[in-house]
């Protein structure tokens, strides 16, 4: 029982990382109504911002730098690439967005090489033990880290002008800018914003038990796709639910998995797209997402 | 091109080309000839997610996966199961055959997500199905020989061993290269026509009505459940024969090839080609296949490229760089692509919501 609790806390931990970059994602995707392949590769570039600066500058400024950073780079793809676009047919838009993952993917994976960058956060593989329960101090961290940015993302997106105007741009584009909301800003917005989320999910993607920033970091982050999709593209409630359903998922199936042995070696890494399509079938439209309706 | 008398000075030019790639056996060595069998290959598997991405708007990140069935599919019915992996030892002929049915198949399997979804989801959709394919490439050794991959076995037409038997035609040694060069070419003119005839007729209609309005699409009439799933088993057919002439020219089949990585590979393509547009398809596939090979043969000459391992640009990395910046170039400043170049008709341009 007592390992079970494990699994489950490591998979509401791991969850809420998951749910940290899929919120980023459906805020490009409500924004813009663009499908943001390179998030991943936004996701790798905060991470080694942040495995860079380190050691210069410290862990925490470190931190606050590759947020920043990749909240830059972000904001740079909109600008110099997405708003070059504005106008054009959504499935080419997400085909550029391949492109620019395709250069950002292949600059950081050749400036990484085959290293394991470490991110000198201050946790290290400190251990918390509750009765019979030990969990890691690194997954406590992230699960309250991305607690507390979701909830101030969530009150941002409610209560400030920001949020309202984003939220108008999903609701209409062409409305909202008639009322006067500025498309690119928010756009702009958008990208940064998800950027910076992606920034902090790296950190804790990288962190204890995992050994690092690598290559392979950009194939975790994947699994918001699933995450985002399974909750629904249009939904910040359906990016937190799907967030945390994948993450439960991996965890378990990770942890089970000698149980597990006739499905093959690593069905933890397969167990968030199985849930996805599983949940696809029954549900196209995802858990939270907007039924699509046609009038004709 | 002068193409002011029409359709003669075509012709023509389309008998030079032809004949110009008829006689390359004879005079290219081994290197070219393979890095232009992975060209044609590549073009025949853009041919295929061009139908679907651009002919019917369909988005896939799952190309590599039927690649992966094609290629393996043609290894386990091939094999003789000598190297301890389950084969049927099926003469090879009727192994290609079956492999490319076998990946129209598994895109058939997929046809209930297929059917139903689009745009975004469809692309997250199909992702799971590279994820699934490395799994089970990885994990089901017997039959696919796990993270060593599996070796092909030669594929025999008529009489003719397509292997390293070495056979002299007009004092030019033919080996394996030499004998796929053709078979390559009739399976890319076949493929070529039979995507043509598509979009010329009824389907290709229904499919770029379905890709500009699907709503509309359905009221005129055109089952579109059915049409986009059908779609989906004629790509992942063309990416099934792409996949066994790979094999056919690898000689040895790595799960490590059908990776994401081809997947966007495919997708660039026909963005760089063209979308919608099967001669598109064909250039984007020979560029984005031919680009990797020129780096590398080329490294010592060009400036900013180096051998791998030296610290600097790899070629493969440096072509990754070319066909990123072209695809988002592409889409800025020539939206049609490569074919538009060509073609003096305007181009189709989607407007606004495809919904």
């Amino acid at each position: 029982m007592s390992t079970f609790a494990e699994f489950l806390i490591n998979g509401l931990s791991l969850g809420s990382v998951y749910a940290l970059i899929a919120l980023g994602f459906v805020v490009i995707f409500r924004a813009t109504e663009v499908v943001n392949f390179a998030h991943a590769s936004l996701l790798l570039a905060g991470g080694y911002f942040v495995a860079v600066l380190h050691e210069p500058l410290g862990f925490w400024p470190a931190l606050a730098a590759g947020t920043a950073g990749a909240a830059v780079v972000g904001a740079a793809v909109e600008f110099l690439v997405m708003r070059r676009h504005r106008g054009a047919d959504h499935s080419v838009l997400a085909i550029v967005t391949i492109g620019v993952d395709i250069l950002l993917a292949t600059e950081l994976t050749r400036r990484i090489g085959t290293d394991i960058l470490a991110l000198g956060d201050p946790w290290g593989d400190a251990v918390v033990t509750l009765g019979p329960v030990t969990i890691a101090e690194t997954r406590i961290a992230a699960l309250l880290a991305a607690a507390l940015l979701i909830t101030a993302f969530l009150l941002a997106f409610r209560h400030t002008s920001w949020g309202v105007a984003m939220r108008a741009a999903a609701e209409s584009q062409e409305t909202a800018a008639l009322m006067g909301v500025r498309l690119g800003r928010v756009s702009l917005g958008a990208w940064a914003v998800a950027g910076a989320l992606a920034a902090v999910a790296a950190l804790f993607l990288t962190v204890f038990p995992t050994p690092g920033l690598e290559r392979g970091t950009a194939l975790a982050a994947l699994k918001a796709f699933p995450a985002a999709i399974l909750g629904g593209l249009d939904s910040t409630t359906g990016a937190l639910a799907g967030g945390l359903i994948v993450g439960v998922t991996e965890s378990l199936a990770t942890g089970y998995q000698t149980d597990l042995a006739f499905l093959g070696r690593g069905i933890g890494d397969l167990a968030p797209y199985l849930v996805m399509v599983a949940v696809l079938l029954i549900r196209p439209a995802g858990l939270f997402g907007t039924k699509e309706l046609a009038r004709v | 091109m002068s193409e002011r008398r029409g359709i003669p000075a075509k012709a023509y030019a389309y008998a030079a080309a032809g004949l110009v790639l008829l006689a390359l056996p004879f005079y290219l060595e081994r290197f070219w000839l393979q890095a232009g069998l992975f060209a044609i290959a590549a073009a025949i598997g853009a041919v295929g997610i061009n139908l679907l991405t651009g002919a019917t708007g369909q988005l896939s990140m799952g190309h590599a996966f039927f690649l992966a069935v094609g290629a393996y599919g043609y290894c386990a019915l091939a094999g003789d199961g000598t190297d301890g992996l389950s084969g049927l030892g099926l003469p090879g002929w009727l192994a290609a055959v079956l492999a490319v049915g076998l990946a129209g198949l598994a895109g058939g399997a997929f046809s209930p997500i297929a059917g139903r979804l689009h745009g975004a989801y469809l692309g997250i959709a199909t992702l799971a199905l590279i994820f699934i394919g490395q799994h089970v490439l990885f994990n089901a050794h017997g039959l696919t020989g796990g993270y060593n991959g599996r070796a092909v076995p030669p594929l025999n037409l008529f009489g003719l061993t397509f292997d390293d038997t070495e056979l002299l035609v007009l004092q030019v040694p033919f080996g394996s290269v030499e004998k796929l060069w053709y078979l390559g070419l009739a399976l890319l003119l076949g493929g070529v026509a039979f995507a043509r005839g598509v979009l010329r007729g009824r389907p290709g209609r229904a499919m770029n009505a379905i890709r500009d309005h699907r709503i509309a699409a359905g009221v005129l009439g055109i089952p579109v459940a059915r049409h986009r799933a059908a779609v989906f088993v004629l790509s992942s057919m063309y990416a099934g024969l792409a996949g066994v002439l790979l094999a056919l020219v690898f000689q040895r089949t790595v799960p490590e090839y059908f990776g994401m990585a081809l997947s966007l590979e495919y997708l660039a393509m026909i963005v760089i080609g063209g979308l919608g547009s099967v001669a598109g398809a064909v250039a984007g596939g020979v560029f984005v296949a031919l680009l990797p090979q020129l780096l590398g043969r080329y490294a010592e000459a060009l400036p900013l490229v180096s051998a791998p391992g030296t610290g600097g640009v790899a070629p493969g990395e440096a072509a990754r760089y070319l066909y990123g910046a072209a695809v988002v170039g592409v889409v800025l400043f020539l939206p049609g692509g490569l074919a538009r170049l060509v073609a003096r008709t305007p181009i189709h341009r989607p407007s606004g919501e495809s919904r």
